[in-house]
Order: structure tokens, then sequence, then C-alpha cells
């Protein structure tokens, strides 16, 4: 009896240090997702489902006498990645797409990167300036460069007059205009987006390269560039989608003879009436715009590890 | 024929001159510090020798050659930033030899200068880490090892060891001691810790509103400061205004009841009378009379604040176990000539002090 007693004793005594620690008050697991929920309500009803809806569509066919028929097939498909006129309209887009990117980084970046090194009051001023583009309607910006482009416009007129062109160049309806429109309207993301890997970059770092001995190309090309590519890249993301998706610049500069995957997408659908192939074209367009980035996007994250560590 | 010499050095920004006519000589691999609180050049001033600002004035001559006249990239400085300034996209390898493949050098000797230069700084192990993953410590020493490694012929050290901890900090004033030892560069440290420059340094260049205000030894500069702006900014001091006269033993200063000897000579007027808190002692006659107000025990030693008529003084007595005074009693306090400073009231530099305090 008093061997069981001293037993328990002992029992009660190791027991604090053999529980379980006290348990904390209980914390709801459906918290995390019920903040989120708005967010993600948002998300499904305004991009999950028009896109799901879009890619049933382009599975339905159509006939100009029967109109949309409910049937699933990727007729619609076939008869894209078969036919060369599409294939033209896609190689284009993405073409404009990547010599916008491209302009876009070679002004952006040293832009941003001037911007950063101006003084006080001209710094704010010059950043508004290169700005300004996002604050004006990309309809009238494009408009505004229509009147630019035109044969007798400021820009062929100022050229002729300078004595550089004999003959106006053609800028209306040719992909030469789309890209400089285009360019014009996109640079601020790029700006942005370096501007803000500029503003991690340790400015003693410029001058721990010049003690050492580099010139002022070498720090660029050494030290300063590789430390804003994650910048260019993220812009060059922005830039490129919103070039290959990109609506009002190329209907108003390129017209109906100039198509893009966007306004091809439009006619479908307004024009023609054929709902499921416009479908199928902006399926595709968003199908490739992401293959294209994530590709890109893995290479240069390889190929500059350290940086996006 | 020394080896630095700045010649009336000046630089202005808009109408406030950051650095005013400095003028210093530095001897082949000497350590010498710039020391001041935060706004009286010594930053300045180290840029303008680096050559990242441009001189309103003066001249730098290395070695007999104009520095002003050539390019930063030029100059062969080597310079250690307060933020380290590593290239985060490199190795510490790299940073190292950065410097190496600007001057061209080749690959082998290369690879072998650097890992030497490693291995002086202790990290033979971490060539190929990037600065992200190493602690404050390390990146400091690969910033050390990256300037040191192009064998500069002057290294700039521009508040090296302000971002380390306390215990880091004295660990790398050790290692920056033997460093320099070892290596024999001739170095110019920007500091405004007082400790750290007394800590490393040959000569102390004091600096306050971008004038120099003394160059000495660190022990120099504590024991007889030039004027009340050294003495207030190296360590503790008790600043007593008195009055300068001759008298019939030579030139003496009065504070209050008592009569100091002055040896160095100065004119008759007011003056002020530095002395350490540390180098007063409790006398019998002769010395200033007061009364203790408050008397605080800090472990090795007794910390004393005493009212006379001069203004409170703060004295330091070591605890062991002579016999002290308590609260509240009338005491004498004095101290040998030699540990004093007496200096000209100087309204200017007076004022600086009490801002740097």
């Amino acid at each position: 009896m008093s061997m069981a007693a001293s037993t328990e004793s002992q029992v009660q005594a190791n027991a604090p240090a053999t529980a379980p620690p006290p348990r904390r008050p209980r914390r709801w697991p459906w918290t995390p997702y019920l903040l989120s929920a708005p967010g993600l309500a948002l998300f499904a009803v305004l991009l999950l489902v028009p896109l799901v809806m879009t890619f049933l569509l382009s599975l339905n066919s159509f006939s100009f006498y029967g109109g949309i028929e409910n049937v699933w097939q990727i007729g619609n498909y076939a008869d894209i990645v078969a036919d060369s006129y599409f294939h033209e309209v896609f190689l284009r887009t993405f073409r404009i797409a990547a010599v916008v990117t491209i302009l876009c980084a070679l002004f952006g970046a040293p832009e941003a990167y001037i911007l950063r090194r101006m003084k006080s009051p001209w710094r704010g001023l010059c950043l508004l300036i290169v700005l300004g583009p996002l604050l004006i309607s990309v309809v009238s910006r494009t408009l505004g460069w229509a009147l630019l482009f035109g044969s007798t416009g400021l820009v062929n007129q100022g050229l002729m007059g300078l004595g550089l062109i004999a003959t106006p160049i053609e800028f209306m309806y040719t992909e030469t205009g789309v890209i400089i429109a285009l360019t014009h309207v996109l640079v601020p993301f790029m700006v942005l987006s370096v501007w803000a890997s500029l503003q991690r970059l340790d400015p003693q770092v410029e001058n721990a390269a010049l003690s050492l001995g580099a010139g002022p190309l070498t720090v660029m090309r050494r030290v300063v560039l590789p430390q804003i590519v994650p910048g260019i890249l993220s812009g060059s993301i922005i830039v490129f989608a919103l070039a290959a998706s990109a609506f009002a610049t190329p209907a108003i500069i390129g017209g109906r003879r100039l198509k893009v995957a966007a306004t091809l997408a439009y006619d479908e659908f307004l024009n023609t009436l054929n709902w499921p192939l416009g479908a199928t074209v902006a399926v595709l367009l968003l199908i490739a715009n992401v293959v294209i980035i994530v590709g890109c996007n893995r290479l240069v994250e390889r190929r500059y590890k350290q940086v996006f560590e | 024929m020394a080896y630095l010499v700045l010649d009336q050095l000046t630089k202005r920004f808009g109408n406030w001159t950051a650095v005013d006519n400095v003028s210093l000589t530095v001897e082949k691999g000497e350590l010498i510090s710039l020391l001041g609180p935060s706004g009286c050049g010594k930053t300045t001033t180290l840029q303008m020798i680096a050559g990242f600002l441009d001189a309103d004035g003066g001249r730098v001559m290395l070695d007999g050659q104009d520095l002003l006249a050539k390019k930063p990239n030029e100059r062969g400085l080597g310079i250690v930033f307060q933020s380290y300034a590593l290239f985060p996209h490199m190795t510490a390898a790299e940073n190292v030899a950065f410097g190496l493949e600007m001057r061209r050098i080749a690959r082998a000797d290369r690879d072998r200068m650097v890992a030497d230069a490693l291995k002086l700084v202790g990290l033979e192990q971490y060539g190929d880490r990037h600065p992200r993953r190493m602690s404050g410590g390390q990146q400091q020493r690969v910033a050390l090892a990256r300037a040191l490694v192009i064998k500069p012929s002057l290294l700039l050290l521009d508040e090296p060891l302000s971002n380390l901890d306390a215990k880091m900090r004295e660990e790398m004033q050790i290692e920056l001691r033997r460093i320099q030892r070892t290596v024999g560069t001739t170095m110019i440290l920007v500091t405004h810790d007082q400790s750290e420059a007394m800590a490393l340094s040959d000569r102390v260049v004091v600096m306050n509103k971008g004038r120099i205000q003394q160059v000495a030894t660190p022990q120099e500069a504590y024991d007889h400061p030039a004027n009340a702006f050294v003495a207030n900014f190296l360590g503790r001091t008790n600043l007593l205004p008195g009055m300068v006269g001759g008298g019939s033993a030579g030139t003496v200063i009065t504070v209050a009841d008592s009569v100091w000897p002055v040896s160095q000579p100065m004119a008759a007027g007011p003056g002020a009378l530095a002395v350490r808190p540390e180098k007063i002692g409790f006398v019998d006659a002769g010395g200033l009379s007061g009364t203790v107000l408050a008397r605080v025990f800090q472990g090795t030693q007794w910390l004393f604040e005493i009212e006379t008529a001069a203004g409170r003084l703060m004295v330091i007595r070591q605890h062991d176990g002579s016999p002290l005074p308590a609260e509240r009693e009338r005491v004498m306090v004095g101290w040998r000539p030699d540990d004093m400073a007496v200096m000209p009231a100087d309204p200017d530099t007076a004022s600086g002090a009490r801002e740097a305090a």
C-alpha cells in the first residue's frame, strides 16, 4: 500500500516533465483560407471563370448559316495550326513584342539609371515626364502618334526638312510604326521596374569598383548591370506580355491591314462573328505568352542565379 | 619628405565649408585617424583623397605626385567602405580578384594573390561564398582583402567597424592592427569613435567643423588636449574656467580658491583648465575646495561628483582600500600640474565641445 502510494507520487512528480507543453489556444485551421477568400473569389469570378468559358468556347464549332454549335472538338486549333495566315499573324505579334521589349530595355534601363543619378528637383520632374504617358489614355496617345506618323505628319516633314530622307517613310500601317508607338507606351513600365532594382543598389559599390581601377564602362558592365538584371527581366516580362496582347495601338497604327493576334481575335468576334475561332486565337495567344515568358525567366534566372537569391 | 601631404584642402557645399584649409602630413607606413563628430569633415576629406569628391582648393600629394590631377580609377588607392560595398553578384574570391583583373594580372598569379589575401584576413575557406551568405565581420574582411590585394599606395578606411557589434568590433580592431603591422601599408582611418581611434592609430587628427583641432599621438592628445573641444571629445574631462595671470613664480591660472602654475607661455586673461577625472586626488591643502555631492561605486573604482566654486567636478578614485570621503563631506581636491592642460577660453571651441558631448 505504502509502496503503491510512493509510486503514485513519483508518477505525479514526473508528470509535468513528460506531459506535452501547456496547450496554446487552438487556432482555427480555416483562418488563412477565410482571410484570403475575398481575394480568391475576385480572382475566380473575374479571371478564372472568363478564361474557362473562353477555352470552352474555343472548342465549339461555327458555320455561317448555323452559327455557334455546341459541340466539343478541336477543329479550330487544327485550322489555326494548318493555316499559314495565322502563322504570319502570330509570328508578327511576337516579333513586334520582342522588338518592343528589347527597345524598352535599351531605352528604359539607361533612363532609370540616369534618373537615379539626377539631383533632387530635376529627378522628380523627369520621373513625372517619363511616367506621364501612363496618365493619358492609350487611345488618345496612339491617335497622337497617328497624327505624327502620316506622310504629311510632323515626323516625316521634319526628317525631309532636315534633308535626311527624300520621300516620306511609311509609318502608318507598318510594323515600324506599331513598334515605335508601343515602345513609347510601354517604356514607363521598364523604367519603374529597373528603378526599383536600382533602389537596392549600394551607391558605394560603383565607387568601390572605381577605386579598384575599373573605368566607367567596366563599372557599368561588370558591377551595375548584373545587379539590375532582375529589374530588367521583370520589366521585360511586363512589357512583353502587354505588347503581345496590345490592342488599341496595333488597331489604330496597324489598321486592318496589319493584323496582330489581339486585333485578329477582335475581328473574329465582332466582324466575322466566328466566336469560337476568336476564342481559339485568344487561348493560343495566352498559352504562347506564358510559355515564352516562363521559358525566358528560367533561362535568365539560371544565368544570374546569385543575384536572384 | 612626407609620404602623403594634404595642403590647405578645402571643400564647400553651397555656402557651408565642410573642409576648411586642412593641412596634414602622413609618413609612410603610418596609421592615422581622422576623428571627430559627424559633420566635422572627416569623411569629406577622405572622399576628396579618394577622388569621389572634387576639392575646391588645396593640394593632395602622394609620394611626390599630385593626386587630385588623377581620376579616381587611376589613383591606385585601396578603400574600405562603411557599407563594405562588396559586389553582391560575385563570390568572395571574385570580389578580391576584381582589382587584379582590372590590372590585367595573369590568371595564375591572380589566383595565388587572391588566396594569399583571403588567408591574410583569415577567410581561406570562404573563397567561393557570396557576400549575402557571410556575416558582417566576414564581409568586412573580404572588403579589407579586396582593398589590400592590389597593394595600394594608401589604404582609406571609412568608418570600417561601425556596422559591427561591440564584440566583433574589438576583434576586428586587433585584426586590423595585426594586418597593418604585417603589410605595412599607410592607412587613413575615419572614425567618430574615440576609443577605436586611440586603440588603432599611431597619430590621431581631431577635427571639428571642417578644421583640424589637434594632430598628436593618442596618448599626447589625451593627456595634453590642445583645446576644450579635444579635451571633451577624447574621453571624459573636467573643464574649469579660470583667470591666467603673471605671478611671482611665473605664469599661473587661478581657479576659484586655487592657483596652478602654467608651464607654457600664455597671455593674461580668461582661460580654462582641463583635467581628467582619474588624475584628481583628495589633498589636505593647496587645492580646490568643495563638497561631495554624490559617490557611486563602480566595481573597480569610485565615481565622485564634487561641487566647487568653479563648477561641478567629476573624480574617479581606484577602489583599493584607501579611505575616501563620504557624501556631503567638505573636501579639497588637487592634481599634479603635469596632468592638467591650460587653454585660452575660446568661445567657439567651447561651444563645439558642448555639441559633441
